[in-house]
């Protein structure tokens, strides 16, 4: 099947990202005040936001679409094309060290409108701020900074959003705190919030999947079993060497009480994850990536289906290979881009054969990216997936174009 | 960018071409077998959906005590299971039937849903391991006539040449309507399906698997396996019957190399120590109302009889009328894909205790043993071929 309507959507692409009238901004911003240098864990205050004059409310959001010619060992989806989501946010400064953001997604067309980020701030110190409200998990990289305009590829990577449940935020409490000293920066988060539910490990999916508990609205306003998520994170970031974060999420996910009756043991999941970016100062690249490991207590007598390990990760390469003025961009760059992920779902042997348990896939997606400005971002890519069965049987194997615009606005 | 464009356009235009080609049919267990109407595709379809995707958890209706949590977790493409998915049987030592039914026979589901205990093996209950079996191809083995697998039959080896097939007779589930040709015995009916020819049908089949592999309740079989109790249907009427016309509709495997000289002459030196006697190459469908199935000949390499098999395959456990050593005649088509759907390696026999093809052959007693020990007895060059044959079908 030709593919030519996706030339053309690649081309109006290109000349709708012209058209933008700059003067219509009054100024852009970002939301964090602390006068710090910014981690990954500070993404969401990090955002391009539009201020305006007498109004102490700053606004912003991005949006996110896609065309794919995409098919799996010779069935072809064809050319398909996709608004992924447009996530408008919305940020206020209260007081001097008093703040509230908000980030509302919709994704999917609008069919799924989800609530991502709703928290008000109170510092009381660099290292000391209260927080609370629905909290953005401060687990791996991606979960907090997932601004579809910030990456070079069409597709979040597959273990933040098959393994881990990116973009995963709930109601609760916490800490945080940033400090900047020489070249040097750190900072910690720690959270109290409603957590996952049964549904991790029963769901259409037919395997330990972490996402299945996004599916419950219910997780915002009652916790499944009345033991908190405790998630906390630190990083360390050095100016010219880069960042290292490592981070943990873990609570009881299973219903354990019923009217005072006790229905099972308290089962949990804990994640532990670790993340790094760098860019090297002299060709440029920047290397980014995060890698989790899981690990969920399955009842013995459920299945083995249903894993009680999982790991998976991925790293972006990019690397900029043109910077100059392009379409009347003054600053526009083209990357190459690559990225590479796994996840294996399940991680163990079958107890009947000893033989290793599969269910794994694998993503190699070489890509090409042009940014006219650095919050726009016009991507091709080529996706290669491997996907193992349960019993590590020829994989199956999906590949194809992907071409997508994202920008925040 | 001015080099981009002109980049850009042609790579595009040829995407489908750059995506991943299918594999070759014959290479593949799963497919619809040619000739099907679009009405009939798209049956197949949904019921390739239901069979294949439609996975059962504790929101749908799974168990509570189970074996599996879909059709597809234990038919991977279609083919043979695999250790993992193997079931356990109990309660039946011979022909008057099974004595544990109120302690949950005939299957022991040992899964659970969480916060609900599994079953267990009652001690000293009788039982055997089933490894699932192989789907495609099952519509035009339901086709055969019964006459022409009553042809076969020889229950007393009446022409002495040491093979005594005989049917699995057994009582028809209601529900299950009578085949067109259907030769009844005694008011019993000739059974096909299953490691021990226990099922008569593929609707038969279909039902029972949903009940007591995933623990779902349908109409034909409404007693949940945990309680013993009649319950709602968890899986719609039509959901079951898109199933089985899916099973029906499954193409026959296709050999490969057919026309490869050790093919040929391995094929030979199957017909030349017997083994054809039981896994007859030839059969001929008749009467379907699916017209792709109907009157076609076929090479499935079994007789759907059920042969004693010694004692080295005896497990002590049964169905119907057949003895514990008597297992009916694996279709040997497909048999070289096998692997592709058990994790790279073989399984073999009714639980999958033969790793290989010399295994299997190996652990061949009773009926079976003549052929087995003139295996053994093969130069080196001939029992090459005769694996080279096996491994193509």
């Amino acid at each position: 099947m030709r593919c030519w309507p996706l030339a053309v959507f690649l081309l109006s692409g290109a000349v709708a990202s012209g058209q933008i009238d700059s003067t219509l901004l009054r100024g852009r911003a970002t939301a964090d005040t602390s006068g710090n240098r910014s981690l990954n864990m500070d993404a969401v205050y990090r955002r391009p936001f539009l201020t305006f004059d007498q109004v102490p409310v700053s606004l912003g959001g991005y949006v996110e679409a896609k065309a794919q010619h995409i098919g799996t060992d010779g069935v072809s989806d064809g050319l398909s094309f996709a608004l992924q989501r447009m996530t408008l946010f919305m940020a206020s400064s209260i007081g001097p060290r008093l703040r509230f953001l908000t980030e509302v997604e919709l994704e999917e067309g609008g069919r799924e409108i989800a609530l991502e980020f709703a928290a008000l701030d109170l510092e009381l110190h660099p290292l000391f701020a209260l927080r609370g409200g629905v909290i953005m998990t401060p687990i791996g990289a991606f979960n907090q900074n997932h601004d579809g305009p910030k990456w070079e590829f069409t597709e979040r990577p597959l273990a933040a959003v098959r393994m881990l449940p990116a973009t995963w935020s709930n109601t609760g409490f916490g800490v945080h705190g940033k400090r900047s000293k020489g070249a040097w920066t750190y900072g910690y988060e720690a959270y109290l919030t409603n957590g996952f539910d049964a549904t991790i490990i029963s769901n259409a999916e037919g395997r330990t999947f972490l996402p299945a508990s996004r599916d419950n609205p219910d997780r915002f306003t009652e916790s499944a079993n009345g033991v908190p998520l405790v998630s906390a994170k630190a990083a360390v970031r050095h100016e010219r060497l880069g960042e290292v974060g490592i981070s943990t999420m873990g609570g009881v996910f299973n219903q354990f009480k019923a009217d005072g009756l006790t229905l099972d043991r308290r089962r949990r999941v804990d994640v532990v994850a670790i993340d790094f970016n760098t860019v090297s100062q002299r060709w440029g690249t920047s290397v980014l990536g995060e890698w989790a490991w899981v690990v969920v207590d399955v009842p013995a007598t459920y299945s083995q289906q249903f894993g009680t390990r999982q790991r998976g990760g991925f790293v972006d390469i990019v690397q900029p290979v043109l910077r100059r003025r392009v379409f009347g961009f003054n600053k526009a760059v083209l990357n190459l881009a690559l990225r590479l992920g796994h996840v294996d779902h399940n991680v163990g042997r079958f107890k009947e054969s000893g033989t290793v348990i599969g269910d794994e896939v694998l993503e190699i997606v070489p890509g090409l990216s042009f940014r006219p400005v650095p919050g726009t971002v016009i991507r091709l890519n080529y996706r290669i997936e491997r996907a193992y069965d349960l019993f590590r049987d020829p994989p199956a194997r999906t590949g194809g174009f992907q071409f997508g615009v994202a920008s925040y606005f | 960018m001015r080099t981009l464009g002109p980049l850009m356009i042609p790579l595009l235009a040829g995407c489908a071409a750059m995506e991943p080609s299918a594999p070759a049919d014959h290479e593949l267990l799963d497919g619809p077998i040619a000739g099907l109407s679009s009405e009939e595709l798209l049956r197949f379809h949904r019921g390739d959906q239901a069979f294949n995707e439609e996975v059962f958890h504790a929101g749908n209706g799974l168990g509570p005590v189970f074996v599996a949590t879909s059709c597809g977790s234990c038919h991977v493409g279609d083919g043979p299971g695999h250790p993992f998915t193997t079931l356990t049987r109990f309660g039946q030592a011979d022909a008057n039937g099974n004595q544990y039914l109120d302690q949950g026979g005939p299957q022991l589901q040992h899964r659970a849903v969480p916060g609900v205990q599994p079953e267990s093996l009652p001690v000293d209950a009788p039982s055997a391991r089933f490894l699932p079996p192989l789907n495609t191809g099952l519509g035009f083995l339901d086709a055969v006539p019964d006459a022409e697998i009553l042809a076969w039959a020889d229950e007393f080896d009446a022409d002495g040449d040491g093979i005594s097939g005989r049917p699995n007779l057994l009582q028809r589930k209601t529900y299950s309507p009578l085949r067109a040709g259907s030769v009844e015995v005694d008011g019993l009916v000739v059974g096909r399906f299953g490691r021990k020819a226990s099922v008569y049908d593929l609707l038969q089949q279909t039902a029972s698997a949903y009940n007591q592999d995933i623990g779902v309740v349908s109409a034909f079989e409404p007693l949940d396996p945990y309680s013993q109790e009649p319950q709602d249907p968890e899986v719609a009427t039509t959901t079951v019957h898109d199933v089985v016309f899916y099973l029906r509709t499954l193409k026959a495997p296709v050999q490969r190399d057919a026309g490869r000289p050790a093919v040929v002459a391995g094929t030979a030196v199957f017909h030349a120590i017997g083994c054809g006697k039981c896994h007859r190459a030839d059969l001929t469908t008749g009467h379907s109302p699916i017209a792709a199935l109907a009157d076609r000949t076929i090479h499935p390499y079994t007789d759907l009889l059920l042969h004693h098999m010694g004692p080295d395959l005896d497990d002590g456990y049964t169905e119907g009328i057949a003895l514990p050593a008597e297992w009916r005649t694996p279709a040997l088509w497909g048999l070289g894909l096998f692997p592709a759907s058990q994790g790279g390696q073989y399984y073999l026999l009714h639980d999958g205790r033969a790793h290989s093809i010399e295994e299997a052959i190996g652990l061949h007693g009773g009926e079976g043993r003549p052929a087995r020990d003139a295996f053994h007895a093969l130069p080196p060059s001939d029992r090459e071929n005769l694996l080279t044959f096996l491994q193509s079908l």
